[in-house]
């Protein structure tokens, strides 16, 4: 099916595109609209789809098909990670629409940056950049079936009013369903989106309901959705390999003998452009099946030149981080109040020193692109989160137009910020250039796993001040990072000047060291925040403890007064919004009950991605280390909720991730190379060990924001801090399985 | 040349299938039955879980020559004459996927399941159910699916009702 469709998609390109789309802005005009995030929208545009393309009629804008048998086409722009946005996009367009959801149908959109900006999925930004953008393609379709049955009944558009895709005129009791308007409502001006407007939340029919995802008959049907499910015509099957250290040249590989394999149709080594987000040097074997070519690299001998290749060594860096936490930092990240003056009169001090490893991605749908250059043009499938970005860099990698790039995006088996970069998609370029057919590279689990975009590993030197009532006066942070440039820390190892709880104290300092790294590190769910909050709300836990004081109460106290920290930033903590949300987890879960012994239960608060999120874990813990994690409650505030559904899945599926990284994930790295390989080496939590997460929200006036993110940061301290609660057991050093825990 | 059953059908094998290569391979590069997924390649993951004479198996870890006279069902297969099966329906209902990538093996493991006990205890789901990783951590929602097919109720199914969008 998927690819009877993309057939059809890429026979419609070209040529008639061009001339309907020049005929229809003359039209109707091109509407820039500076949307949130900047996004310049044609909603004079129609979608670049077959669908569109079969028919002029019902047309309202580039998201929006109506058809004469009163069904809805939405287009969703961006891509489908399991966070739930094909689904969400189209409630937001529906509820302005006011369609009839059970015949509102969601269409992947072409990637397409004319009509559709930068198509990205990424820090949870999808729903705040698009919210008033879709909204209004949604305001501005439904204002044009309005007017045209308006212009039908010859009555002001005003005394129409719209309610499951139809206008009905109240006075005389008419009614047109919106497939009679479509054609007739395709004709109409464009209205500004600027000034449509805008339902009131109180009038939402859709929003904030339970909508299950409009891809899981296919997805429960077993349907070809993903990218490694692509098939065209002729295509044969790739895999790449790359020096097992990043950087690694081949010197030599028995390309002759590879060739002479069952099934192995071609063999040779691409040299790359030495950019590790890109192309870095390899072997690629071509060959008639995904097996075949597997086989094929496993009897791959290399000879790599490691001269300029990563010497990187995880156990040492750790040792040299130890070394350095005794140091004050080599940079200040910020320095609030007088530090030293408040450790001086500090009643008590307190220590600790935090660390958490490396960690990989593991996607369950590996790294995966299908390529076909023909006729000029370099065409691709890929499951990325990043497309627009991946067509731009295809072109620049090939020296192609970038119109002479079409990349069709895929619904993306999991994304959790690897498919941010696009390095499978320019290797399967590079290698289709050199391939007369189609051609999809298959990365093995084992090829994922050692050549990630890693989430850093860091290490944090802490002290803290407490005065005679134990309340918290000064706060001091020594983060030690990596760098791969000298400069800058590498993705992930930024710690903000304003990070909690640097921007609600009087005295605060925060210092940051760095480590030389080659291997390359990257976007992981909720980049810095999961590893700076379970390191600093770990430390604020003892602190409370140390201070003799309630974690629930010290850690209201330290918020302060319900205040916004930058009035109108939705990038800045709103204390009240943290204050009530850490209210309600505590409440939920029964905060302060009677634990038996051996039990306990841990608070922890994080601020990101525009989210206030808390959680509360209750555990207990067998004289064997065994952990079981009894429940996780979770309350979050994102403003009102567009898919109660999929927000609640969201936040489920973060707090277990969050369990799974902390109890059993750690990548190590030796000789520049990584050690864990597959599943038997980095665990994933399983059902037998996954608790039940109890999810709350509170729908807050405040606009809406992502969820991808927000909730995994907090788990971990959490869950540490209940496990202190049961045992007495402070856990500063992630993952727990190195601390004898299992669950 | 190799004959596999496959969903009920006779399907042949071209001659250059190498008769070592796992199931899933078969399936999804020389059948297009693209359900069964690549996730590890060694058994650990269940993404490419398919049913071998009404059991569950993990399709990669199984060479197609020792499969040729047996009863193999894909997801593919799971619906009775493009009927839904009450499990599907309710992996649809509940919204369980996330991505949606492990759940054509979370679901043959979970009908295997039901096969053999039709009302299985949250332990018999713990059992039959972990050798199938979901990346996103669907697990309450698979469990609560399961359980709804029995006739158990759920807190998440007593919730208001999911809308479905057109098809």
């Amino acid at each position: 099916m998927l690819q009877a469709i993309e057939a059809r998609s890429h026979a419609m390109r070209g040529k008639s595109l061009e001339q309907t789309d020049s005929a229809t802005l003359g039209r109707r005009g091109f509407l820039k609209m500076a949307g949130a995030g900047g996004l310049a929208l044609a909603f004079g545009l129609r979608p670049n789809s077959a669908i569109a393309a079969a028919s002029d009629a019902g047309t309202l804008n580039a998201y929006v098909i109506v058809a004469p048998d009163n069904s809805v086409t939405i287009f969703g722009t961006n891509p489908e990670i399991g966070q739930g946005i094909k689904t969400a996009f189209a409630m937001i367009i529906a509820e302005e629409l006011d369609a009839d959801w059970s015949r509102v149908k969601v269409e992947t959109a072409a990637v397409d940056p004319k009509r559709y900006g930068n198509q990205s999925s990424g820090g949870s930004m999808s729903i705040p950049r698009n919210w008033d953008t879709l909204r209004r393609a949604g305001a501005t379709a439904r204002a044009m079936l309005v007017a045209a049955a308006a212009e039908e009944w010859k009555v002001p558009a005003t005394e129409c009013s719209t309610d499951k895709s139809s206008v009905i005129h109240a006075a005389t009791g008419r009614k047109f369903s919106y497939g009679d308007l479509a054609i007739k409502a395709s004709r109409q001006a464009v209205p500004d989106a600027s000034t449509v407007p805008l339902k009131s939340r109180q009038d939402y029919k859709l929003l904030g309901s339970r909508v299950t995802g409009v891809d899981n008959l296919q997805v429960v049907t077993g349907k070809p959705l993903f990218g490694i499910d692509v098939r065209l015509p002729g295509m044969l099957y790739a895999n790449y390999t790359k020096c097992p250290a990043v950087g690694g040249k081949v010197s030599s590989a028995n390309l002759d003998e590879i060739k002479t394999l069952p099934g192995v149709k071609d063999a040779f080594v691409l040299d790359g452009n030495g950019r590790q987000e890109e192309v870095m040097p390899g072997v690629a074997v071509i060959a008639t099946s995904t097996w075949r070519a597997f086989n094929a690299k496993k009897a791959l001998k290399i000879n790599w030149d490691e001269s300029q290749a990563s010497k990187d060594d995880s156990t040492k860096a750790s040792a040299k981080a130890r070394e350095l936490a005794k140091e004050p930092g080599d940079h200040v990240i910020a320095n609030v109040g007088d530090v030293d003056r408040a450790f001086g009169k500090a009643a008590k001090t307190v220590d600790a020193f935090y660390e958490y490893p490396f960690l990989c991605h593991v996607t369950l749908e590996p790294m995966n692109t299908t390529a076909w250059f023909h006729d000029g043009t370099m065409e691709i499938w890929s499951p990325s989160q990043s497309p627009t970005r991946g067509l731009t860099q295809v072109a620049a990698l090939l020296n192609l137009p970038e119109d002479k790039v079409v990349v069709h995006q895929t619904r993306v088996g999991g994304g959790f910020g690897r498919r941010g970069t696009n390095d499978f998609i320019c290797e399967a370029a590079a290698i289709a250039m050199k391939v007369k057919a189609p051609v999809k590279l298959t990365w093995m689990r084992e090829d994922d796993m050692a050549h990630d975009f890693h989430r850093v590993a860091g290490f944090h030197a802490f002290k803290g001040a407490l005065d005679a009532d134990g309340k918290l006066t000064a706060w001091q942070d020594h983060l030690i990072t990596f760098t791969a440039d000298g400069k800058q820390p590498v993705h992930g190892g930024n710690l903000p000047a304003a990070e909690f709880p640097v921007n609600v104290l009087a005295n605060a300092r925060t210092t940051q060291s760095m480590m030389p790294l080659m291997i390359p590190c990257g976007s992981w769910r909720a980049p810095g925040s999961n590893g700076f909050a379970y390191a600093i709300e770990g430390f604020i836990h003892e602190l409370a403890v140390a201070a003799g004081r309630d974690h629930l109460e010290f850690r209201l106290e330290m918020l302060g007064d319900p205040r916004w920290l930058k009035p109108g930033d939705p990038a800045s903590l709103h204390t009240g919004r943290a204050a009530a949300v850490i209210k309600l987890a505590a409440e939920k879960a029964g905060w302060g009950k009677a634990m038996p012994k051996g039990s306990g239960m841990g608070l922890a608060f994080h601020f990101c991605h525009l989210g206030h999120v808390a959680e509360v874990a209750e555990v207990s813990v067998d004289e064997k280390k065994k952990l079981t994690v009894h429940r996780i409650t979770v309350a979050a505030d994102v403003g009102p909720v567009i898919n109660l559904s999929g927000a609640e899945a969201q936040c489920q599926g973060a707090a277990l991730d969050g369990l799974s990284t902390m109890m059993g994930h750690q990548i190590d790295i030796e000789q520049g190379r990584i050690k864990q390989l597959n599943f038997a080496d980095y665990p994933l939590l399983r059902m037998r060990s996954a608790p039940a997460v109890d999810v709350h929200f509170i729908q807050s006036e405040f606009s809406p924001t992502g969820l991808g993110e927000p909730a995994l940061p907090p788990v971990a301290a959490a869950v540490c801090n209940a496990i202190f609660a049961a045992t007495g057991d402070r856990i500063r050093k992630l993952p727990l399985s190195k601390s004898g825990y299992s669950i | 040349m190799l004959q596999l059953q496959v969903n009920g059908q006779t399907r042949q094998l071209d001659d250059d299938v190498d008769p070592k290569t796992p199931l899933l391979w078969v399936l999804r590069d020389h059948l297009a039955l693209d359900g069964a997924k690549y996730g590890c390649g060694i058994g650990q993951c269940g993404a490419c879980t398919v049913h071998l004479n009404g059991k569950a198996v993990r399709s990669c870890q199984i060479p197609v020559q020792a499969v040729a006279s047996q009863k193999i069902t894909t997801i593919e297969g799971l619906a009775n004459d493009g009927q839904l099966t009450r499990l599907q329906q309710a992996w649809i209902d509940l919204d369980v996927a996330q991505c949606g990538y492990c759940q054509t093996g979370q679901l043959m493991s979970a009908a295997a399941l039901l096969a053999g006990k039709p009302h299985p205890t949250d332990a018999d789901i713990d059992q039959a159910m972990s050798g199938n990783l979901c990346r996103c951590a669907t697990y309450n929602r698979i469990r609560a699916a399961i359980h709804s097919v029995t006739g158990r109720i759920t807190a998440e199914a007593g919730k208001e009702p999911i809308h479905v969008a057109g098809d």
